[in-house]
């Protein structure tokens, strides 16, 4: 089965699932997004063990955490959950133009969040909330800011894309690359998630 | 190539270099894993030859902490594992009936991160010290209070660089096994090898993350002073426990469920039977593998976790018994009423049974908490898991090797040589481990570099010394063996061993670089022998023969492997515009292979005719 | 598969008679396989048992595999085909319900051991408690129903039921001592765990470090001195006793300069590292090396505690690779004064 078979003709209804290399791609991708999810587990695991170990004199998650920017970033990560979407279904109906718009969107979105991220983590800097503070900054660091190192690498990547597909257009190859990032970018946003209810929701609450 | 296509084809250096074959990478693999296992075994041998009188001065307490570290830690990682890796390539898509595997680029790329990663860690012997807190790395020994060479740094860098390798060829595997399946290949007809790989590729990619995060956070501990395991700032010591064990119990099985593969398949073959209870074996490999993930705490019953975990994880780890027994008595059953050759490739798998039914039973004996209260952490333990690394998966990996060595190279390794290297090995084996479960319970603890006179240790240490020394020798002699096999002339068949039973013994030795001319149609388990039983000579193709669309080879992947290396290196001694040069040149392959496309190429037919003649 | 059941108990003997095998092996003081008291026996009994259960296995599965490969080798010739046989339910059945029973057996007795092992006695009375910090590398003891803390010698009454409660001052070691105990790790930043053991009889008991903690891990000896209960109660109020400094003014201020400064005697200098009040009667010096009377020593590690500690103090390197004292700038003659002090320093009990 050659990669590009149905470059000359119509496009499929599912240009990522249409070759074997796409369905590999796919398939792999999910893989993967499994091995992040130990990843991410083990990372929360960490934290959630060192969480309490604040040293004396330093601030508390309490006292640290700022809920209403963290709920901006949240809402702005998870609507670009949503764009990403869209442009899935732009895809999906050969539409191009409006694909990429969307995939626009998204990554400005993510850039948005990664501003008030590194905005937030400037803000704790000034607290007296550094890396080395303790075991519980190492650890709130390390899980976020894995996270946030996803994040740059979902913007990076899919502007990598947007400017592969404005060049060589959709096809069975360009079409499989724009559907994973897609899902890594989901799975970025669910870890978000998780990170809002286990870091900052609890570090309020406990 | 005489066929007009604009495809670069290298030969030499470059071919090795760029290659994307699966088969070739195979080899890479062996010969990479073959170097680091004599490594490993060198640092054995010096570990025994300290040992082998009380108050030996042999080794100075330092330099016999970073042998014994870089034993385990080589041979886990960069000898065991890669030399699996070498079987599964070489074998696991002729077994399933597909060209190559599903992503020939990444598998390049897994080849060379692990090539590079293990390198690094060995250059730690030239800068200032290798690792010297043992293979666990227990912190606080391994934080930069108490190690304070570079030791730790090169263990936790290097071993993250050839982690990214292990775990890119578990996802590879994983798709090739449920996409690449020839027609007719349904999993219930797939050969317990690659039935074992499955399990094993998916123990790695659950398994392996936990390994990354663990092995950051201690990097992050000892270049840029967090506090994940440093006690004074809140850090937990037994966090890195749990972390490095919940990856470090299915690592066990992820190495020992291929050995189990291997013997299936030579049992099965020279027993001239079909595997005796093959679903059931399908299913006890399956849970082996998905219990290997709870009883991870059963290597910390003296660690303080109390009496509810304790008895949990002690519960937990008996159970793993009755599937690996199921196994045992499967294969020993395979063999009831069967044929039996004892030639080297079966006297490895024979020799395996009994083997690894001991340090199966030691393990049972292990899990009874209290009891281990007694043997954690002495020399028992250590006969232990050296019954089921060495009895099992090494004899595993040499019963593989000699099955499996005319399909890779086109030439049966020498049957002599094959038999006294076995024997001078297996003796060796038991000689070296059998005494030390005595030790163990005399009073030795393991990870000493001198035992006192007097103690009642030093004949079995002396017997153990001698039996590493045959060891040692039945490894040269293998090595050997590889020489003299390679010097001879002889032209092998499809199917050299005649009772081939499966896909790998119907296409010629070595295989053509694509392969299957046509893609066989599977009509069975043990599908070449149902052919044969049939009284067809091979089996039925699924389609014409027609052009075969291959991969391009790429020099990308070693240099993204050089980039992760100086990167690596860069970071470690706090370097870091080269650390920053090194991604760079990761990430810049990394576009480039995203931005050029690959449309690989096209073996037209009149050159595939060409080759079918020759 | 039924049929050889009769061959495996005719075999029980033959298990009881490597079980006695078993529970000769060793040195007495030192071999798990030899308990001197109720705990490390009750980890024997969970041994023994599980040796036998494990030989039947063995067993079993040598003989079937020793007639498999002989009944059905190749014989020259012969080159007919096997019948293929798919598998057998009755039998798969067999092996794996076998086990399974096997298995309820040993795992019975281990979840009580479990249980019963970690009973807390650090509110008993009438146990002896101790606190054991492991350094780097050698062990400090503590009895706060005493009020004293000693070094290397665990000295316990016999019969009674000690208390012990281990952590670490830096890496992670473990308390084991093989024939009275199994071990238990010590976790850093008050991360306590508790044991208990308790010897049947008076004696000297060797206890080892059992995890990796550096170069010395190797020489990270202890011992535990069983004594009877007088002696024991003269050995507490000999510890209490303020310390005798010697008479020769040169030779206390070389004691009060190159000693005091981090270790104690009595009520003298500072408790940082091994305390050594009562170190001339100890069973050794650094750990390894054992003190004998005098003309009895049979091996390198051996010897009196004068000529020990001279050992100690010309070159500790030597003694204990990476211990934290380093090399002394003593001379001979200082030396020999030190060694002949503190070989003095006996306690009577």
């Amino acid at each position: 089965m050659s990669a590009h078979s149905h470059v000359d003709g119509q496009l499929p209804h599912e240009p990522e699932k249409a070759t074997l290399e796409g369905r590999n791609k796919v398939l792999a991708f999910w893989l993967f997004l499994g091995g992040e999810t130990v990843l991410f587990g083990t990372l929360f695991s960490v934290y959630l063990a060192l969480r309490g170990q604040v040293l004396e004199g330093n601030p508390s998650a309490n006292e640290l955490f700022d809920l209403p920017l963290v709920a901006a970033a949240t809402f702005i990560l998870l609507t670009s959950s949503l764009t990403s979407v869209f442009a899935i279904q732009a895809m999906h109906r050969n539409n191009v133009k409006s694909m990429i718009n969307w995939l626009i969107v998204t990554v400005a979105l993510g850039l948005g969040f990664l501003v008030l991220e590194v905005y937030e983590f400037i803000h704790y800097l000034h607290m007296g909330h550094g890396f080395t503070t303790s075991a519980f900054s190492s650890s709130f660091y390390t899980l976020v800011g894995f996270h946030g190192a996803h994040v740059i690498l979902g913007v990076v990547w899919i502007s990598l894309l947007i400017g592969q597909v404005y060049k060589k257009g959709l096809n069975t190859v360009t079409a499989p690359k724009i559907y994973v990032a897609g899902l890594y970018w989901h799975f970025v946003d669910v870890v978000w998630v998780f990170i809002f209810t286990v870091v900052y929701l609890m570090g309020k609450v406990g | 190539m005489a066929h007009g296509h604009t495809v670069k084809r290298y030969t030499g250096i470059m071919d090795w270099i760029t290659t994307v074959d699966h088969k070739k990478i195979g080899i890479l693999y062996l010969i990479a894993g073959g170097f680091f296992f004599l490594i490993g075994g060198l640092e054995a041998i010096l570990i025994r030859i300290q040992l082998w009188q009380p108050m030996n001065d042999f080794l100075s307490a330092d330099m016999y902490n970073q042998v014994l570290t870089m034993h385990g830690t080589t041979m886990i990682f960069l000898a065991a594992m890669p030399i699996l890796f070498a079987l599964m390539n070489a074998i696991v898509p002729l077994q399933i009936g597909a060209r190559d595997v599903a992503f020939p680029f990444l598998n390049s790329l897994g080849f060379w991160t692990f090539l590079f990663g293990g390198l690094l860690l060995n250059i730690s012997w030239f800068a200032g010290g290798a690792p010297n807190a043992g293979w666990t790395s227990y912190v606080p020994l391994a934080s930069p209070v108490y190690s304070d060479t570079h030791g730790v740094d090169f263990y936790v860098i290097g071993l993250q660089i050839s982690g990214i390798g292990t775990l890119i060829g578990g996802i590879n595997f994983l798709v090739t096994i449920i996409n690449m399946r020839a027609p007719g290949m349904s999993f219930m007809r797939m050969p317990m090898f690659t039935w074992s790989i499955f399990v094993t590729s998916a123990l790695i990619l659950f398994a392996f993350p936990a390994l990354t995060v663990g092995l950051a956070a201690l990097m992050f501990d000892r270049l840029f002073s967090a506090n994940f395991f440093n006690p004074e700032m809140g850090g937990n010591a037994v966090l890195w426990e749990h972390i490095f064990w919940i990856f470090g119990h299915p690592e066990v099985y992820i190495l020992i469920l291929p050995a189990f593969g291997i013997i299936s398949e030579v049992i099965a073959t020279f027993s001239r039977k079909r595997l005796f209870g093959y679903s059931s074996m399908v299913f006890a490999t399956v849970l082996i593998g998905f219990l290997g993930f709870m009883v991870w705490a059963h290597h910390m019953f003296t660690t303080g976790l109390g009496p509810v975990a304790n008895a949990l994880f002690s519960i937990a780890t008996m159970l793993i018994a009755v599937p690996t027994g199921i196994k045992i008595f499967n294969w020993i059953f395979t063999m009831w009423g069967g044929s039996i050759t004892f030639n080297s490739a079966n006297l490895y798998a024979i020799g395996f049974v009994p083997t690894f039914v001991m340090g199966g039973v030691t393990g049972v004996m292990l899990a009874a908490a209290p009891a281990d209260y007694q043997y954690h952490d002495t020399y028992f333990v250590v006969a232990h898991f050296h019954y089921v690394i060495v009895g099992g998966l090494v004899l595993g990996i040499f019963a593989g090797l000699h099955y499996w060595w005319p399909k890779m190279f086109g030439k049966m390794l020498n049957e002599t040589l094959g038999k006294i290297t076995f024997w001078t090995f297996y003796i060796g084996f038991h000689l070296t481990f059998f005494v030390q479960h005595f030790l163990g319970l005399m009073g030795m603890p393991r990870r000493i570099y001198q035992y006192l006179d007097g103690l009642g240790f030093n004949q079995m240490n002396l017997i153990s010394t001698i039996g590493a020394l045959l060891m040692g020798i039945g490894s040269i002699l293998f090595v050997v063996n590889i020489i003299v096999t390679s010097r001879s002339k002889e032209k092998l068949g499809a199917d050299p061993w005649g009772d081939g039973r499966t896909l790998e013994w119907t296409i010629p030795s070595p295989p053509p670089e694509y392969n299957f001319l046509q893609t066989p149609l599977v009509r069975g388990f043990d599908a070449l022998w149902k052919e044969k039983m049939d009284g067809n000579k091979t089996v039925t193709p699924a389609e014409p023969v027609g052009p075969i669309h291959m991969p391009s080879p790429s020099i990308l992947p070693f240099f993204m492997s050089v980039g992760l290396f100086i990167g690596g290196f860069g970071f470690m001694y706090h370097q870091y515009i080269i650390g920053g040069v090194g991604l760079l040149i990761t990430f810049t392959c990394m576009i480039l292979r995203s931005l050029y496309d690959d449309h690989g190429y096209h073996i037209e037919v009149e050159e595939l005719e060409k080759g079918v003649k020759a | 598969m039924m049929k050889r059941w009769p061959v495996v108990t005719r075999l029980l003997p033959l298990l009881a008679g490597l079980a006695l095998l078993l529970s000769a092996c060793g040195r007495e003081d030192l071999s798990a396989l030899r308990p001197q008291g109720p705990v490390a026996r009750e980890q024997f009994g969970l041994m023994q048992l599980s040796i036998s259960i494990m030989v039947i296995v063995v067993v079993v599965v040598f003989a079937l595999a020793i007639y498999v490969l002989i009944r059905f080798r190749r014989r020259k010739g012969d080159d007919t085909i096997p019948v293929q046989v798919e598998g057998n339910h009755k039998l798969e059945i067999i092996w794996t319900v076998i086990p399974l029973m096997l298995l309820v057996v040993l795992g019975v007795p281990t979840i009580q051991s479990v249980f019963g092992l970690a009973k807390d006695y650090s509110q008993d009375e009438n146990a002896i408690q101790v606190k054991v910090t492991a350094h780097q590398y050698w062990w400090e003891f503590e009895y706060p129903q005493y009020g004293i803390t000693t070094a290397q010698d665990l000295v316990i009454p016999e019969g009674k039921i000690i208390s012990i409660e281990a952590q670490t001052a830096d890496v992670i070691h473990s308390f084991w001592i093989p024939s009275l105990a199994g071990k238990i790790d010590t976790n850093p930043a008050g991360n306590v765990n508790r044991m208990f053991f308790q010897a049947d009889r008076t004696g000297v008991f060797l206890g080892k470090c059992a995890e990796l903690c550096g170069p010395s891990h190797a020489n990270m000896d202890f011992k535990v001195k069983a004594v009877d209960e007088a002696s024991f109660q003269r050995w507490t109020t000999a510890m209490a006793a303020p310390a005798v400094l010697p008479e020769d003014p040169a030779v206390a201020e070389l004691l009060a300069s190159q000693c005091l400064t981090c270790h104690a005697i009595g009520d003298q200098g500072i408790s940082l590292y091994p305390d050594l009040t009562g170190i001339g009667s100890r069973e050794s010096v650094a750990g390894i090396l054992v003190n004998v009377p005098e003309g009895e020593a049979e091996y390198t590690n051996e010897g009196t505690v004068y000529e020990n500690l001279k050992r100690w103090l010309t070159d500790t390197e030597a003694v204990k690779p990476g211990n934290q004292m380093g090399q002394m700038d003593l001379t001979e003659e200082e030396i020999d004064a030190l060694a002949s002090y503190l070989a003095e320093q006996k306690l009577e009990y």
